[in-house]
């Protein structure tokens, strides 16, 4: 290849990615850096209390209690932890067995809802029937109180239903849950219709059109609701509906524990960062299909 | 008037006839939607009506419910001096934490918006983090423990200006302040998330056109090209705080007890634990529960009918 081929191709590369980006025109630095400073302190205010609650798990029992406090542990052990675990395995019902039981109860109620939430949120989506905006409606005005309001008239039912102190009690309410639906909807709106009109001239049917290109289509919805499905789940204390020890959730047990005063301040600690550690670190791994999910949730007249 | 009549029923009626054609067509469709609606009627349409007709009896689970009227309203509004603290708790934290929080949220979504990437999930991750993290809020009753040991008092204490430690969680005085505080730690929730994901969705081409027609500085760009955008996100995060806002309960219970000094912390939703769960006065309790349920509904369709006016 000639100078001047070289040269010439140097020429037709279109754009180079200049190395400072430009900068927008309303913006200046003094702004940015003023913004910087704020937000860097806001974030440390915001996450302070869960730094704390991590680095005092951390702390053996003379650190906890020392004055003036340390933020951060000198001598990070996890004995805490440990203690826990010993406390928990002394418990007259088993660890793995309060394990056991979120476990079973978050999964079960996750897959249900995942299944029967989007089934619902595929015809809603991309069908007309009569019926549908209207139960839409509904389903949206399901998301405007909280589910104290349903509490009572829910035991009742589940009563009724003998399913009271059984884990049905928080698995099938869990299936119905108005958010994910919505959501699920929302973001099946913006699958293109062509793609289903196309399975349907190649003469699938509902059925296979929904397990074939749907659902393998809206992935990052799948996540969010099994994010906030799971979230909900393993944080339920279901204390209102279940009174058995053997089928109380972990975070029950744990929060029992934790409630046992001075003592356990050491393993109150290490209960807290067990709770909290699960459903952040979900959080963390599936942040970009979360968001991808929320940039369609919008709520339109 | 009997010819406009005849009219309009038989309009009614075709109109009834065409939609049951269309049902019958999209059989597939009920079936798909079926499983979802049982449930869904069952454990939240259905409840809702319950809530209301209990309200409208004595009923204590044993005996069968008795109607007795308005009875439990007027006892409510009337003899309950308790329920109007919960009320005025209840509208207070609503009222403050609600628009701050909401505002809160959408402030940071905006401001971590051009935030090179990885910052941004950084960010999101850290503001998001309070609101899933189990009751971690718990911490908040170390940091403002009553004693002179409690870090808060200890501060304070150093720094001259109080003398005596404060029993932040104890007092009546400091309670719902704390509480607040806490809350609104909390409140960058799915509306937050809602915000960040909306913003990078808004079309970067609009900002351009906004720069042509003179839009000078950061203010302007919020208000004419970010905030129209935003409208459905806007909707969403309202509706998101509002329900979070009228629903306080696990907080004040968490840090000033159940029930707290002077029920100077009780909201309504701890009224209605307490008759529900305590007392088992179901119909009194399904009376609070209606009375929130219908503050909430009508509190989003009035935000929702500002929010429209945005950006107009």
């Amino acid at each position: 290849m000639s100078k001047k081929r070289k040269k010439e191709l140097e020429e037709e590369k279109p754009y180079k990615k200049p190395l400072i980006k430009k900068r927008k025109p309303n913006r200046s630095i003094a702004g940015d850096i003023a913004l910087y400073f704020f937000l860097f302190l806001v974030a440390f205010i915001m996450a302070f209390p869960i730094i704390y609650a991590v680095s005092s798990a951390l702390k053996p029992l003379d650190e906890l209690f020392k004055f003036p406090p340390r933020i951060f542990a000198q001598h990070p052990t996890t004995d805490n932890f440990s203690d826990l675990f010993v406390t928990m395995g002394k418990s007259w019902v088993t660890f793995s067995r309060y394990l056991f039981n979120t476990v079973f109860i978050t999964f079960l109620g996750t897959a249900g809802h995942l299944i029967i939430a989007s089934m619902g949120a595929f015809v809603l989506a991309k069908y007309e029937f009569p019926g549908n905006a209207i139960f839409f409606k509904i389903i949206t005005v399901a998301m405007m109180f909280t589910g104290y309001v349903t509490q009572i008239p829910n035991y009742l039912i589940l009563n009724k239903l003998g399913w009271i102190d059984t884990y049905w009690a928080i698995i099938i309410p869990a299936f119905a849950s108005p958010m994910g639906l919505f959501l699920m909807k929302q973001f099946m709106e913006g699958l293109p219709t062509s793609l289903i009109e196309a399975a349907k001239i190649d003469g699938a049917n509902e059925w296979k059109v929904f397990t074939g290109i749907v659902m393998p289509n809206v992935k990052p919805a799948w996540m969010t609701l099994i994010i906030f499905s799971v979230q909900a789940l393993w944080n339920n204390k279901a204390s209102m509906y279940i009174y058995s020890e053997e089928r109380k959730t972990l975070v029950y047990a744990l929060q029992q524990i934790q409630s046992g005063g001075i003592a356990r301040t050491g393993q109150g600690a290490a209960v807290l960062v067990v709770v909290m550690i699960v459903p952040i670190i979900i959080f963390i791994f599936s942040e970009s299909q979360i968001l991808e999910t929320m940039a369609s949730s919008g709520l339109k007249d | 008037m009997k010819e406009y009549l005849q009219k309009y029923f038989i309009l009614r009626k075709h109109n009834a006839q065409v939609a049951w054609k269309k049902a019958k067509n999209r059989k597939m469709c009920y079936l798909f939607l079926l499983p979802y609606f049982v449930l869904f009627t069952m454990f939240f349409v259905f409840p809702v009506v319950a809530s209301i007709y209990y309200s409208f009896t004595y009923y204590n689970i044993l005996e069968r419910p008795r109607f007795i009227g308005l009875q439990n309203y007027i006892s409510l509004i009337l003899e309950d001096d308790i329920f109007l603290i919960g009320v005025k708790n209840t509208f207070m934290i609503a009222i403050i934490t609600g628009p701050l929080g909401y505002i809160m949220s959408f402030l940071f979504a905006w401001l971590i918006n051009e935030l090179p990437r990885w910052v941004r999930s950084v960010a999101v991750i850290v503001f998001y983090a309070p609101s899933i993290a189990g009751n971690c809020y718990v911490i908040f009753s170390v940091f403002f423990r009553g004693d002179a040991y409690g870090y808060v008092n200890a501060f304070f204490m150093n720094t001259g200006i109080i003398d005596t430690p404060k029993l932040w969680l104890i007092d009546p005085h400091w309670m719902l302040p704390i509480c607040m505080l806490v809350i609104l730690w909390m409140s960058l929730g799915t509306g937050f998330l809602s915000f960040v994901a909306g913003l990078q969705g808004v079309d970067k081409s609009q900002f351009e056109a906004g720069y042509m027609d003179g839009v000078k500085n950061r203010w302007q760009e919020l208000w004419y090209i970010t905030l129209p955008n935003m409208k459905p996100m806007l909707m969403f995060g309202a509706v998101m705080s509002i329900t979070q806002a009228f629903g306080v309960c696990d907080v004040t219970m968490a840090l000033c007890g159940y029930p707290s000094t002077d029920y100077a912390a009780r909201t309504i939703v701890t009224h209605l634990f307490d008759y529900g769960f305590s007392r088992f006065e179901m119909g009194y309790a399904c009376a609070i529960a209606t009375i929130l349920f219908l503050m909430m509904i009508l509190c989003n369709k009035a935000i929702q009918s500002l929010l429209r006016r945005v950006g107009t």
